[in-house]
């Protein structure tokens, strides 16, 4: 480095401490060095909240929150704006990528028990980004003014009706009208601005926190809790390898490949078969006529299919709301239901691996219940997997301290 | 583990929602770098359809960009009355007298290719059959009770419905397909090769931008690709460092 | 800090080669999102040629078109109003019009194509007004030397009847002059020339 260089970095590091945040958090951040591919979804995530929010804020330069106005102004994006068809594909593809790389991460934590102590909070706070993702894309998804864009919001916004008492009130507020309509559409689209931003602080937040607790492994070991020592410092981990530049040309690679994929479905395949771009929202909303078959997008259903497994009681939708609700909450106690004394699946018995297999099996089937149109026997079979979606958190202090664990090695295997 | 996150990527697979959809379509078989197509799609479409459907979002200069088409060409061919190329290309009807014709307002095709498919649109063109109970004298198999008369039913000829008896004694007979029983101008293939130009021109019209994405795309995953080696080897360059 | 026996060389040469081609890719992704800012083709549809019909436009009379959103001018000169032209140059910045705010088919010293029609972009130099046509000669306040032309209401800038710009006034420079062509007699084409330059 030369000696000018030098200068300007002192006078910048006497009043802003760049040289330590980067010491702290990427060179002298040691992580440890068995990370598997599974670990790349964290900083993919981040990379897709970038791209939704940069997409996000050039297509807000000509979408018109306006209910006359909004599905005529996406389809001036798509045709009109020079390359908008580029930007929105990538917003559209980038909101179905986002819940992606998002699902895998939390599976990822599932098998490495990444929200076991110390990591409480971070999974917590894991979990109300998880939340405020939904909420973005739920107010996202109202913007095209589409028909499943309409009869998607009615739908959700329905289910606050069925709270008992306030219902209706509720309802109408959130709407701002008695359907949704032009006021629903315009504080939607302000939600919708706002909430990305709201996520970047919780992303702060969650990535403060694990550089605080340090980065969990395939193994489930505390690498902080072992030897100490490495190549690059004596009080450092024995097991842990700098972020940087390990981890980030890692990174790097595990980018370039989800570019790839991300690349394939934005230019060959924007609309998915459907899923990423429902055929129904290429008709403007029409407050008169539902369209023969709705669902919500794919990243909502399994929520969608326990609320229709739950019939009606007490001449009342109420219970399916609540369980909907409870389905995502109940994640908040996950770091106190695994009673395990092991935390990577790696280590655990054939108990826990089982419950984690039926676990996934269920939440990927009620995915695919929640896109069909009601039957009896989807509804009996929506039923079956909520409930082994549930008895998945519920029956978990049971199963993980009666399950038979794997001695755990005292180093990380490689 | 591995088993179950490839169920989960097959299942997240294209084509599932597709799957519920009952009615039988036919192949449209379209090819939208076949221009000839399109230009003739084009054509017939401002002359047969244009009158009532219009295209709200689609530029009468950029069709005559992607398409191929001249400016004097596509003012003396395609732009009737006296809109400019560079507007888009809306209907003559009013919405008014269209209600009092047809009882509803013929619908924008632009995205019709999108919402509902090329097929789709293949099909119906094909699937007209005298109904004397109809207002214009036809319905439509893919689209019951439809409001529009067969504008060109002069070229097809006269179909008439294959019936099926009824599942339930004393019901109403199935139309089950339609066949035809009086040909017009064109021949049964002319036929079928015009409204495939109609369908493949909507197709078009549907996503203008659909051929350049994808040559695009070929060229951002090559880049992709280059860029992959690179960060691949500089990847295995620095983990030689840990064992 | 790196081990040893690292190959060094190796090293620098890949990340050189990973961050160029990661910044040409950067680069590249950049585009779309530039050039979405350009007009769009509404934009550009909007801003296409318009034609102008001088048919009823009388001598000494001014038609106002407007073209991309701006006001443009077309002003039948009377022979009078053409003779005077000549008397402004010892008072005008750039009486025979050097800077290129006009085609080339218009550097001459009406500024137009027919000596009678004069076309310009109605919109000041200095601050984007759009100056009053004042066609009379020696009105009282612009003076017993106007013998027509232009005075722009923001801060007084003047222009003569060839809409060039008079010394010691706010606006810099004459007036712009628009691509235009004669379709035909009785109709100027303003925003496009055909290549007839």
């Amino acid at each position: 480095m030369s000696a000018e260089k030098t200068e300007n970095l002192s006078w910048i590091d006497k009043r802003f401490p760049l040289t330590e945040t980067w010491r702290a958090h990427l060179s002298e951040y040691f992580a440890p060095k068995n990370l598997n591919f599974w670990s790349f979804f964290g900083s993919l995530a981040i990379l897709t909240l970038v791209i939704q929010i940069v997409t996000g804020i050039w297509l807000a330069m000509n979408y018109k929150p306006d209910a006359t106005l909004a599905f005529g102004s996406v389809e001036y994006i798509m045709r009109d704006v020079d390359w908008g068809w580029l930007i929105r594909y990538m917003h559209s593809t980038g909101a179905s990528a986002f819940f992606i790389v998002i699902y895998l991460h939390m599976f990822r934590a599932l098998l490495w028990g990444s929200y076991r102590k110390p990591r409480e909070l971070l999974w917590m706070i894991g979990v109300v980004i998880y939340l405020a993702m939904m909420a973005t894309a739920f107010f996202g998804y109202l913007l095209p003014w589409g028909q499943m864009s309409y009869w998607g919001a009615q739908v959700i916004v329905n289910l606050f009706a069925a709270v008992p008492v306030v219902g209706d009130d509720l309802s109408v507020w959130v709407r701002g009208d008695y359907v949704i309509s032009d006021a629903t559409l315009n504080r939607f689209f302000a939600f919708h601005f706002l909430l990305p931003f709201v996520l970047v602080g919780l992303v702060f937040l969650h990535i403060v926190a694990l550089h605080h607790v340090g980065s969990n492994n395939p193994d489930g070991i505390e690498i902080k809790e072992g030897p100490k020592g490495n190549r690059w410092s004596d009080k450092a981990p024995a097991d842990g390898i700098p972020f940087h530049p390990y981890y980030t040309v890692k990174d790097l690679m595990g980018v370039v490949v989800f570019l790839a994929l991300f690349a394939l479905v934005l230019f060959f395949m924007p609309t998915f078969g459907g899923l990423f771009l429902e055929a129904p929202n290429f008709q403007p909303a029409n407050p008169m006529q539902t369209p023969p078959h709705i669902a919500p997008v794919w990243y909502f259903t399994p929520f969608y299919a326990m609320l229709r497994a739950i019939p009606p009681m007490w001449g009342s939708q109420f219970p399916g709301v609540v369980v909907m609700f409870a389905a995502i909450l109940i994640m908040f106690a996950l770091p106190w239901l695994d009673r395990s004394p092991v935390k990577s699946m790696r280590y655990k018995g054939p108990l826990f691996k089982g419950a984690l297999a039926i676990f996934a099996v269920s939440f990927v089937a009620l995915a695919w219940l929640g896109i069909q149109p009601a039957s009896d026997l989807y509804t009996l079979l929506s039923q079956i997997f909520t409930g082994l979606y549930f008895a998945f958190f519920i029956l978990m202090p049971i199963y993980s301290s009666i399950d038979k664990t794997k001695p755990v090695p005292e180093r990380v295997t490689s | 583990m591995r088993k179950v996150i490839i169920a989960a990527l097959l299942l997240l697979a294209p084509g599932l929602l597709l799957a519920s959809e009952t009615a039988h379509l036919e192949d449209a078989d379209i090819d939208l770098r076949d221009q000839a197509s399109l230009q003739r799609g084009a054509k017939y479409y401002v002359n047969y359809c244009q009158g009532c459907h219009s295209l709200q979002y689609m530029r009468y200069n950029r069709l005559a960009k992607d398409l191929g088409i001249d400016m004097v060409t596509l003012r003396e061919t395609l732009i009737f009355g006296d809109a400019k190329p560079g507007d888009l290309m809306t209907k003559s009807m009013r919405d008014e007298d269209a209600l009092k014709w047809f009882g509803v307002v013929p619908p924008d095709l632009t995205l019709v290719t999108r919402w509902r498919s090329p097929d789709w649109v293949y099909t119906y063109l094909k699937s007209f059959y005298m109904d004397d109970t109809r207002p214009y004298g036809v319905n439509n198999i893919l689209f019951p009770l439809v409001g529009m008369p067969h504008v060109l039913g002069d070229l097809q000829g006269k179909q008439e419905a294959v019936l099926e008896p009824a599942h339930e004694p004393g019901g109403e007979p199935i139309v089950e397909g339609v066949k035809l029983v009086e040909q017009g101008s064109l021949s049964p293939a002319e036929y079928d090769a015009m409204v495939r130009d109609i369908t493949a021109f909507l197709t078009y019209a549907g996503e203008p931008v659909q051929l350049l994405r994808q040559r695009l795309g070929m060229y951002v995953l090559l880049f992709l690709g280059v860029l992959f080696v690179f960060a691949y080897l500089l990847k295995k360059e620095y983990w030689k460092d840990i064992h | 800090m790196s081990a040893q026996g690292v190959n060094t060389d190796r090293r620098r040469v890949l990340v050189a080669a990973t961050s160029v081609a990661g910044a040409v890719g950067a680069g590249f992704a950049l585009v779309p999102f530039v050039a979405s800012m350009n007009p769009s083709a509404r934009a550009r549809a909007a801003g296409a040629p318009v034609e102008a019909d001088i048919s009823k436009l009388e001598p000494g009379a001014l038609l106002r078109v407007k073209w991309r959103g701006k006001p443009v001018w077309v002003v039948r000169r009377t022979p009078q109003m053409l003779e005077a032209l000549s008397s402004n140059d010892p008072k005008l910045v750039d009486p025979t019009s050097e800077v290129e705010h006009q085609p080339s088919y218009c550097k001459n010293p009406t500024r137009s194509i027919k000596p009678e029609y004069l076309v310009a972009i109605g919109i000041c130099t200095h601050l984007g007004c759009s100056p009053t046509y004042r066609p009379e000669f020696a009105p009282e306040d612009l003076g017993p030397d106007w013998k027509g032309g232009f005075h722009c209401p923001c801060h007084g800038s003047r222009f003569d009847l060839a809409a060039r710009v008079f010394k010691n006034v706010p606006a810099p420079t004459n007036l712009w002059i628009p691509k235009h062509v004669y379709l035909n007699d009785t109709t100027i084409l303003i925003g496009e020339d055909r290549g007839t330059a």
